[in-house]
């Protein structure tokens, strides 16, 4: 049987299509994925995600170890609960999964939030790389998470929280994470939009969802979430990247620490290698100039030439036009064909993201 | 519940098919099938004139889920797909025995249609799916 987030019962009363994903049972939306996309652009939307996973690392090791597992550095992380995000690289360079991690103590306490459904595989690879480093490992199962996110998101959720943690939480930097009494609540998200993700105590979950709700914010499934991610260009593991594709062709170079030249992290060997390679394929964004919806796996044309995959593909609420992410062999230029449904269709390649902060950031 | 007009004919995959009396029929996809496949963003309609069997895919309803083949329910001719539904696919959503009708065609043989599901039996089929 699937798993059951804490909320579980509330996505049921809430009329939710609950749906398998990555081993548990997920809403896909409450009505309308179209409408709880809009209301993330435009007002305030939550997401129950507790079906990822925190795993706290801890010990006087704790940062070595992060910083040999993972291709981004923590020791970039000054300032108590400041956040970074990272690929786990394997030895070829691929992704493991691709996380946050927040520094929670300055003696070296780190809180990591990965994908649901790689969860078990990461503690597995956590633990048989953790020889040689003084940590302990721990995965957080009793916490529940949920992100609330949307213009309004922040001020809504305040007068949802108790006095001291709003007041900390609305002082928040953008990727930045502060604590209260077993609560985390963290300025960070995965819409394009600002607002926060809170981790709490399993059996607070209810409740806060609940006075969310009463405030106005709009339950959203993981339909919306997909839709709005693909808008602000972000990855989605499994998707635009894995174990076979590392971040150099997934357009996550920015996250990799390349500086200082003797940190040895796993994967970097590969990745030095692949970087210097002409044959790298780009990672770039598609809008769909003629008519239909691009998706996942279609293939690219160039002058009727096979050049490269749809990653991510689907309908974009907020430009009314369907857009993708894509893998490409270099140099293609400013326009391509997709292939759908055996006719190849107009689109032009941008740079994503496509929307941040409501704006449409590309020519329509 | 979704609602299933007594006066239509049904398929097994979820189209509706009216007799409009005048040698034509008039085919959508059912209020069940608009709500499974969530908000409705693309559609692409058959060509006038076009001769198609029965259960061949003749046009394509896209949800921001995934792209979904409609089959015709009786073979025959085309003549005339919905070409509102290029600005309004989500017509499909709102009305789905109305204006989010997809295509009309000739059939080859009226008779066919007796062979099609009645409300209740497409309920049957319905319920046996979930």
């Amino acid at each position: 049987m699937a798993l059951r987030t804490p909320l579980y019962a509330e996505h049921a009363r809430l009329g939710a299509r609950l749906v398998p994903f990555g081993g548990w049972d997920m809403p896909l939306h409450y009505g309308s994925q179209i409408e709880e996309h809009d209301a993330v652009r435009e007002h305030a939307g939550m997401f129950d995600v507790s079906h990822m996973c925190p795993v706290d690392i801890e010990g006087p090791d704790a940062q070595a170890f992060l910083r040999r597992l993972l291709a981004n550095d923590v020791a970039k992380l000054k300032t108590v609960g400041k956040a970074l995000y990272s690929c786990m690289l394997n030895d070829s360079g691929g992704v493991v999964d691709d996380l946050i991690v927040y520094l929670r103590g300055p003696a070296g306490h780190y809180r990591l939030v990965v994908n649901a459904g790689t969860a078990d595989k990461d503690l597995t690879w956590l633990e048989s790389h953790r020889t040689g480093f003084d940590v302990e490992i721990r995965r957080r199962d009793d916490l529940a998470m949920i992100a609330v996110q949307g213009p309004q998101a922040r001020e809504l959720t305040a007068t949802c929280l108790p006095r001291e943690m709003a007041d900390s939480a609305l002082e928040l930097a953008p990727f930045h994470a502060t604590e209260c009494g077993g609560w985390f609540i963290a300025r960070t998200g995965y819409t394009g939009e600002d607002g926060f993700e809170i981790l709490l105590p399993a059996d607070h979950a209810v409740d806060l969802w609940s006075v969310l709700l009463d405030a106005g914010v709009r339950p959203c499934g993981l339909g919306a979430r997909d839709t709005l991610r693909l808008e602000a260009g972000m990855n989605l593991y499994g998707q635009d990247m894995g174990e076979d594709v590392g971040p150099l062709e997934s357009g996550l170079e920015w996250t990799i620490a390349w500086e200082p030249v003797e940190r040895d992290f796993i994967g970097r060997a590969a990745l030095d290698e692949l970087r210097a390679s002409p044959e790298r394929r780009e990672f770039v964004g598609l809008l769909l100039t003629g008519r239909g919806v691009i998706r996942a796996h279609q293939t690219v044309l160039s002058n009727g030439r096979e050049v490269g995959e749809i990653t991510s593909g689907g309908f974009s609420p907020t430009l009314q036009r369907s857009i993708a992410l894509a893998r490409v062999a270099p140099g293609l230029g400013e326009t391509c064909e997709v292939e759908i449904r055996g006719k190849p269709v107009p689109a032009r390649i941008v740079k994503p993201p496509f929307v941040r902060h409501g704006r449409i950031l590309i020519e329509p | 519940m979704s609602n299933l007009p007594a006066d239509l004919k049904y398929t097994k995959t979820h189209e509706w098919v009216r007799d409009n009396g005048d040698g034509t029929v008039t085919v959508g996809i059912t209020d069940h099938a608009q709500d499974a496949l969530g908000d409705i963003v693309f559609v692409e309609v058959p060509e006038n004139g076009r001769t198609v069997a029965a259960e061949d895919a003749c046009a394509v309803v896209e949800s921001v889920k995934a792209a979904s083949d409609i089959y015709s329910p009786i073979a025959g001719e085309i003549v005339e797909g919905n070409a509102a539904l290029a600005d309004t696919p989500d017509a499909i959503n709102t009305s789905p025995y109305g204006d989010g009708w997809i295509f009309r065609l000739t059939p080859a043989d009226m008779g066919v249609l007796d062979g099609l599901l009645d409300a209740a039996a497409y309920e049957q089929v319905v319920a046996d799916e979930s």
